[in-house]
């Protein structure tokens, strides 16, 4: 299986710049890292590509000091390190950009830049040379950004320079980039990596996470494939796609997404020119109709969340129609979009989807403690929702079947069971699902495939939120695509191609 | 996990026998929490100190000196439950007698005959205006999204400061002496009308709690709030419900007191609210939301009755005594603390 690379530069009897062997990381519940290797060399581009959940962030988060390995061995330039914090890592040149910005956002760019490490001068900050030095950086890496502005009010991809330029304040021997290019354009990605060729030509290694496969082919040397905490194999940049997704779920494409009949009925849900009163969606138009899956696509940030949370009623409507079932429903709130048979299952299981400190029973019940199934009155049917809840946490292969067992205690993958389980709960009509296999492991999402088909052919309308390139290729019949906030395209049947979805996904550059 | 039970452990007869209590002591806390250590704690050392301490009268007498910190702490759970807690608990205390011993104190001056139509006015008007600090109190948290610790802090001010005024800081009187003798000293059945109704409360909270979709509410409103909302549950109507609750049983808790006393007081309830929270958080109601069972809460409040009573027996002086109800405090959210990460360790 493994092809090392020969690259041109590690033929000598130097050891690799990083090179960790055996790691392994345990979570309540999960064991996240499964005795993985890695080998970084010196100017190499090393690719960690997997499934969401597959162990590529626990192990971004070891190189990077952030989480310590309950086993396994790391050298650096040869010498066996404890890395005992991310400080600890940065003063080795080992730095970090992770896709959740560690940024302070009521300090300044520059106040980032130098947080942790600020520099001083008689025990006082030194705020003139921190302020040039600041300057230095980001004109050395090309981003023109003011180091005196306030982080909270730059764009996303602005905050993502940042990020970056901090990786860059001192000197740098391991550059770790999580998805660095899923907020940025065109054009500062290709900046991006007309940086990433300067920094490897002075000898850094870089550890590069992306789903994208032409990013791959453009700036890789080698791959590291994880799936299931485990490291599957590592490969030339060369690979064929198919054989990445082969080695990335240890399937064929055609075992894990199921063929969903396709019949079409009346229309549920009908949204004309909806702009959202935070500007995240503009002038979105599409409908969805029942029976029938709807994919939107889209890259993190370009409103695809936004424009059902605002159909759902969570997110302030500053313009435009909702009609759900032939009735108008704009602006009406998520209780009385739950009573018209509309569920949204969120994207944050932890945030916004589960209490996490409460029984599996008491969370699945939430939802619909108001219908006289589950409460009489104001009196809850206890017994009836016992029987109820198991019955739904049987029906998802809940594991283990423990419904007084608190939710915190589960598997990523079994919550999510939770949460779905949920919106079986009620009478439904169009289920909206967020992001719904972020984090689980293959054979819950082929679980959860199967959910959505069942569901699909028994007559609702499911709108399926992904940024999850597969999912949205071999699921839906229908994908409308967003870019910015803005609905750039639709697709169905044949036309639902990686090509044509990826490009509607990026702005395009103004010639 | 590894019990002392498999053979070669079975010759040593004693040490199995330690091992097994040490793994049940272990079972216990880590299910119930550090309160039945504490309890049992309690007993021991003021049977030890005192012997009136074990006496039907003084633990009777115990039970009666709690109703009042019991009312308070349940109410006290609903805030805590939803992410929250209520500072001014001592202030509706205070409030609630001023207003009620002045509204009774006039009904009576004016219609002498009429004793429990001014008892029943004295207390609709001292139990509203108390509720009336937790329905501002709820609208400052539920409406307008001021914290919790803020909203509160500044209505204990507020209401502090308008039961001096009321009073000029003189003690209200002139109620007629059947409200304290009913209220305050009087009995059924040999059980004390305080303790009564506190009884009474516990019940019906027991069961709003356990038993109706609004108790369920306050559970998913303080695990999650997202969820809730999202789960199409009124998270701001919730909310506010929680003061309103907190402050109608603070209120009734300060009625009663105020029947005791016979005298409407500005000074009272000063040390309710770290009392109720103590109460609360040593029966294992959460800081930060969504746990907490009212029979623990109760338990609590009876526990913070029962060393006061035994360090009054034990002859330590009243100061020091609010020394180890702070330490006790400390003691107990350190001890659960260490509790959560014997449980997470377990877990992973």
């Amino acid at each position: 299986m493994e092809r090392w690379g020969e690259g041109g530069s590690s033929g000598g009897e130097d050891p690799p710049l990083l090179a960790l062997s055996g790691i392994t990381r345990r979570f309540p519940g999960v064991r996240a890292l499964d005795r993985v290797d890695l080998e970084l060399c010196r100017g190499e581009v090393h690719v960690l590509f997997g499934e969401n959940g597959a162990g590529k962030s626990t192990l971004i988060s070891v190189v990077a000091g952030a989480l310590r390995p309950h086993g396994g061995t790391i050298r650096f330039r040869g010498d066996v390190v404890d890395l005992t914090s991310v400080h600890h890592a940065r003063t080795l040149g080992i730095s970090a950009v992770f896709q959740e910005f560690s940024l302070v956002p009521e300090l300044t760019v520059e106040q980032n830049l130098f947080l942790g490490a600020e520099e001083t001068s008689f025990g006082m900050l030194a705020n003139s040379r921190m302020r040039q030095r600041a300057s230095e950086v980001l004109e050395r890496l090309g981003f023109s950004l003011d180091p005196g502005r306030r982080v909270a009010l730059l764009t996303r991809a602005e905050q993502q320079m940042v990020e970056i330029a901090k990786a860059f304040r001192s000197e740098l021997s391991v550059l770790i980039l999580d998805e660095p290019t899923a907020s940025l354009t065109e054009h500062e990605t290709d900046r991006l990596f007309t940086l990433i060729e300067q920094i490897r030509e002075r000898g850094v290694g870089i550890i590069y996470i992306t789903h994208r496969i032409n990013e791959i082919r453009r700036i890789g040397d080698r791959i590291t494939v994880l799936r299931d905490g485990r490291r599957v194999a590592t490969v030339d940049a060369r690979t064929s796609e198919e054989d990445l997704v082969h080695l990335m779920t240890g399937r064929v494409i055609g075992q894990i997404f199921p063929r969903i009949r396709h019949a079409p009925g009346e229309t549920i849900l009908e949204v004309e020119n909806l702009t959202t009163a935070d500007g995240f969606v503009n002038r979105v138009s599409f409908h969805v109709r029942r029976g029938e899956v709807i994919g939107l696509a889209g890259l993190v940030g370009s409103g695809k969340s936004d424009v059902a949370r605002a159909c759902f009623g969570l997110v302030p409507i500053a313009g435009g129609r909702i009609s759900f079932a032939g009735e108008a429903v704009t602006g009406r709130a998520p209780r009385q979009m739950l009573d018209r048979g509309f569920f949204y299952v969120p994207a944050d299981r932890r945030g916004e989807g589960l209490m996490m400190m409460r029984s599996v029973r008491e969370n699945i019940a939430l939802p619909a403690l108001s219908t006289p199934a589950w409460s009489r009155g104001i009196v809850l049917r206890r017994k009836e929702e016992s029987a109820l809840a198991r019955e739904l946490a049987e029906r998802l292969d809940l594991r283990p079947l423990r419904i007084e067992r608190q939710v915190g205690d589960f598997s990523g993958g079994n919550q999510q069971k939770v949460l779905l389980a949920k919106s079986l709960t009620r009478e439904v009509g169009l289920f909206a699902f967020d992001e719904p296999t972020v984090g689980v492991d293959v054979g819950t999402r082929v679980a959860i495939y199967g959910f959505i088909r069942d569901l699909c052919e028994a007559g609702a309308a499911v709108l399926l939120i992904s940024s999850d390139l597969p999912e949205i290729l071999h699921l839906p019949h229908r994908v409308y695509v967003m870019c910015r906030g803005v609905l750039t395209a639709e697709f169905r049947g044949e036309d639902i191609s990686q090509e044509n979805v990826l490009r509607h996904c990026f702005e395009r550059e103004a010639a | 996990m590894n019990r002392a039970s498999g053979p070669e452990a079975s010759p040593s007869g004693p040490a199995t026998v330690v091992l097994a209590v040490a793994s049940s002591i272990r079972f216990v806390f880590v299910r119930l929490g550090v309160l039945p250590f504490l309890l049992l704690l309690a007993l021991l050392v003021f049977a030890a100190l005192s012997d009136n301490f074990l006496t039907s009268r003084n633990l009777l007498n115990v039970v009666r000196q709690s109703a009042y910190l019991t009312l308070v702490s349940m109410g006290q759970m609903f805030a805590l439950l939803t992410g929250g807690f209520d500072l001014s608990v001592g202030t509706i205390l205070a409030l609630t007698s001023v207003i009620g011993a002045t509204a009774m104190a006039g009904a009576y001056a004016a219609m002498p005959d009429a004793v429990a139509l001014s008892i029943a006015l004295g207390v609709t008007a001292g139990v509203a205006a108390g509720t009336a600090i937790g329905v501002i109190n709820g609208i400052g948290v539920a409406l307008f999204g001021i914290s919790p610790f803020m909203m509160s802090l500044g209505m204990a001010s507020v209401g502090f400061g308008l039961a001096l005024y009321l009073t000029g800081g003189m003690p209200v009187y002139g109620m007629p002496v059947e409200f304290g003798d009913v209220f305050g000293f009087g009995t059924t059945l040999g059980i004390p009308t305080p303790v009564l109704v506190t009884i009474a409360l516990i019940a019906s909270l027991y069961l709003l709690v356990n038993r109706t979709r609004l108790g369920r509410h306050f559970y998913a409103v303080g695990g999650n709030i997202k969820a809730a909302r999202l789960s199409g549950i009124n998270t701001r109507l919730t909310l506010f419900l929680a003061y309103v609750l907190c402050g109608a049983m603070a209120a009734i808790s300060g009625i009663l007191l105020t029947a005791r006393l016979d005298t409407g007081e500005a000074n009272i309830g000063a040390t309710m609210p770290l009392e109720s929270i103590a109460a609360c958080v040593i029966a294992g109601v959460s800081l930060r939301g969504g746990i907490g069972r009212i029979e623990n809460v109760v338990l609590g409040a009876l526990f913070i009755g029962l060393v006061q009573n035994g360090m009054n027996l034990a002859r330590i002086e009243s100061y020091l005594q609010i020394v180890v109800v702070g330490v006790l405090l400390i003691l107990a959210v350190g001890a659960d603390q260490f509790r959560l990460r014997y449980l997470a360790s377990r877990r992973g």
